[in-house]
């Protein structure tokens, strides 16, 4: 029996020839990520097992990217937990306001996932790496401290689902728009305890951006991880970023799929999630007439530089609805350096958004953009359960950068393609 | 602790994390902090009402969204005993057996249970009992080392356990 790419992955990693779906695995950890919310949880775990040191510096990523810069004193206090852990264990890949950005964008960033990895994140968009062809899931802050301390986390072989993707995603339809559809078509828990394997020849037509987006999102089918396949834009890709090698998996010819779905990426519509759950999506055609108070623009989603890019690109020469908050926010450092260079901001200034230095910050209810009752946000972000940005009576529409750029002007969910220049 | 015995609170499909422990009180993780603010979001009346040993049964995908630790934390930490549900979200499901919070799958125990029934279950067999109705259900058992963790309050306890024991 054949095994699928993510199977491939945790054999290397576990020392076996081959692994099958079900089997419990003990395998080494490439790479450990925290955040400023859940590694205070973890240090408080890892300092129960009486181990002195993590079981290796250059292999703990730790970031305070959720409540940062700092919003109140226990967020700080937080961070402050993290930052002096940091310290002492001397941990390498700790990155301070002025180097921080939000995790999922910042790692691969770094160059610190490579093709083939195997990882973990005590946050649950830890599955963004799939696109590199790494395999990584979010765990919880004890699993995280059992990583830290061993290097080691055991795991039940997940089955899979292929997506054959097919064609070439039109004119204003990107990553997200692909995963929204995907996740309206099988559900917040289509994919439990599954991997979303993606593969065909549509993958070409992708960018790593929208792989990065699609990747991330798996976590809202209850997937396990998802990920791509390692072809030229990836190798290019790592070759800018990564110094490590890349190990290639491929699936094998005859790994068993619980089933394949295939997707014709040129059939897909600008597609939103409306409240209260990541699968309730509608193409941008269908979804009538919704007024709104807020965009939100960023997060480890969607605000990489080509987010940011196609946002520009349609807010340019037009102005935010007199009744709206937009609200920009570059995912990392890199980005945002980037984005300014690039001309961008002038663009957002000038139609009336503001900028925000990197953080996670509205996506969760944190800080910098809470909705009041009865307040509609469109968002790039992943989630829109009940209270996600604020109040438990407000509410998020998930959509892509194009649509909320288009949202943006007309102070209505809207389609890109009606914007005029 | 390996039975469980409560008046159950009854919740639908996809309870998420957020709703569990919204994200506005994630800047502290003293357990008896994020208990006061458990199911606020779905339940407003849940901390006020619920007593030691109460029991949670849900429908499909228990937990799912954010892999925040604080999620199973603030329900052991306001008294649950038990969460039943007819699926659970990954991570959730791993981060309860971590943190010592006995969950059970059973589907027919999620159809036939009743807000406000009294619940019993025992962990070793895996019978679930409503003692309001009579009726009986029988979930996977834990194995005994997922007994040793849960009585051992989790993962780390257990590892100190095991520590100790070498």
């Amino acid at each position: 029996m054949g095994m699928t790419m993510t199977q491939k992955i945790l054999a290397a990693h576990a020392g076996l020839p081959s692994v099958r779906a079900g089997q419990l695995i003990m395998a080494d950890l490439d790479l450990v990520l925290g955040n400023d919310i859940t590694a205070p949880v973890a240090i408080g775990e890892f300092d129960k097992f009486g181990c002195e040191k993590v079981f290796d510096r250059d292999k703990v990523a730790l970031v305070p990217d959720h409540f940062t810069p700092n919003k109140d004193i226990k967020a700080a206090e937080q961070c402050k937990c993290m930052r002096s852990f940091a310290h002492s264990q001397e941990i390498t890949n700790y990155f301070e306001i002025g180097q921080m950005g939000v995790e999922h964008a910042l790692l691969p960033e770094k160059g610190l996932v490579g093709a083939g990895d195997l990882v973990i994140g005590a946050d649950s968009h830890t599955c963004t790496y799939g696109a590199l062809g790494a395999f990584s899931t979010g765990v919880g802050s004890t699993d995280m401290a059992c990583g830290m301390a061993t290097g080691k986390a055991w795991f039940k072989v997940p089955s899979a689902i292929r997506f054959h993707l097919t064609g070439k995603p039109g004119r204003h339809v990107g990553g997200k728009d692909v995963i929204l559809h995907i996740i309206g078509m099988i559900g917040v828990d289509g994919a439990l305890y599954q991997s979303m394997e993606f593969e065909g020849p549509g993958v070409a037509s992708l960018s790593m951006d929208d792989r990065f987006t699609i990747a991330n999102m798996a976590i809202e089918a209850g997937a396990k991880n998802g990920i791509f396949p390692v072809d030229s834009q990836t190798l290019a890709y790592l070759k800018e970023h990564c110094p490590k090698e890349p190990k290639v998996y491929e699936a094998d010819s005859d790994a068993e799929y619980d089933r394949t779905i295939e997707i014709d990426l040129g059939s897909i519509r600008p597609t939103v999630a409306f409240p209260h759950l990541p699968e309730n999506t509608k193409v941008i055609d269908d979804v009538g007439e919704v007024k709104i108070d807020q965009v939100v623009i960023g997060s480890c989603t969607n605000g990489r530089i080509s987010d940011l890019r196609v946002a520009a690109d349609i807010l340019k020469g037009h102005s935010v609805a007199p009744w709206v908050r937009c609200i920009v926010i570059p995912a990392t450092q890199k980005i945002w350096k980037q984005a300014m260079d690039e001309g961008l901001f002038t663009i957002f200034i000038d139609a009336g958004a503001i900028v925000s230095t990197p953080t996670c910050g509205p996506c969760l209810g944190g800080h910098m953009g809470i909705l009041g009752a009865g307040e509609r946000a469109v968002s790039t972000t992943n989630r829109n359960f009940v209270g996600r940005m604020g109040h438990v009576e407000s509410e998020v529409y998930l959509a892509s950068p194009a649509v909320a750029a288009a949202s943006a002007i007309t102070g209505y969910i809207a389609d890109p393609e009606k914007i005029g220049k | 602790m390996m039975q469980a015995k409560g008046k159950v609170f009854k919740y639908g499909d996809n309870v998420d994390t957020d709703v569990i422990i919204p994200a506005r009180y994630l800047n502290t993780s003293v357990h008896a902090e994020l208990a006061k603010h458990c199911m606020e979001d779905i339940d407003s009346t849940f901390v006020q009402n619920v007593q030691d040993g109460d029991i949670i049964v849900a429908q499909k995908n228990f937990g799912c969204g954010s892999s925040r630790e604080h999620a199973p934390i603030a329900i052991k930490a306001s008294g649950v005993s038990c969460v039943i549900a007819k699926t659970f979200a990954r991570i959730f499901y791993r981060n309860a057996i971590n943190i010592g919070l006995p969950i059970l799958e059973c589907p027919q125990a999620c159809d036939a249970i009743s807000q406000g029934d009294v619940v019993s279950v025992d962990f070793s067999t895996g019978t679930i009992v409503d003692e309001t109705t009579g009726q009986r259900f029988q979930a996977e058992p834990f194995p005994p080392f997922m007994q040793e963790l849960i009585a051992a309050g989790g993962l780390a306890g257990y590892i100190a356990k095991q520590n100790e024991k070498k």
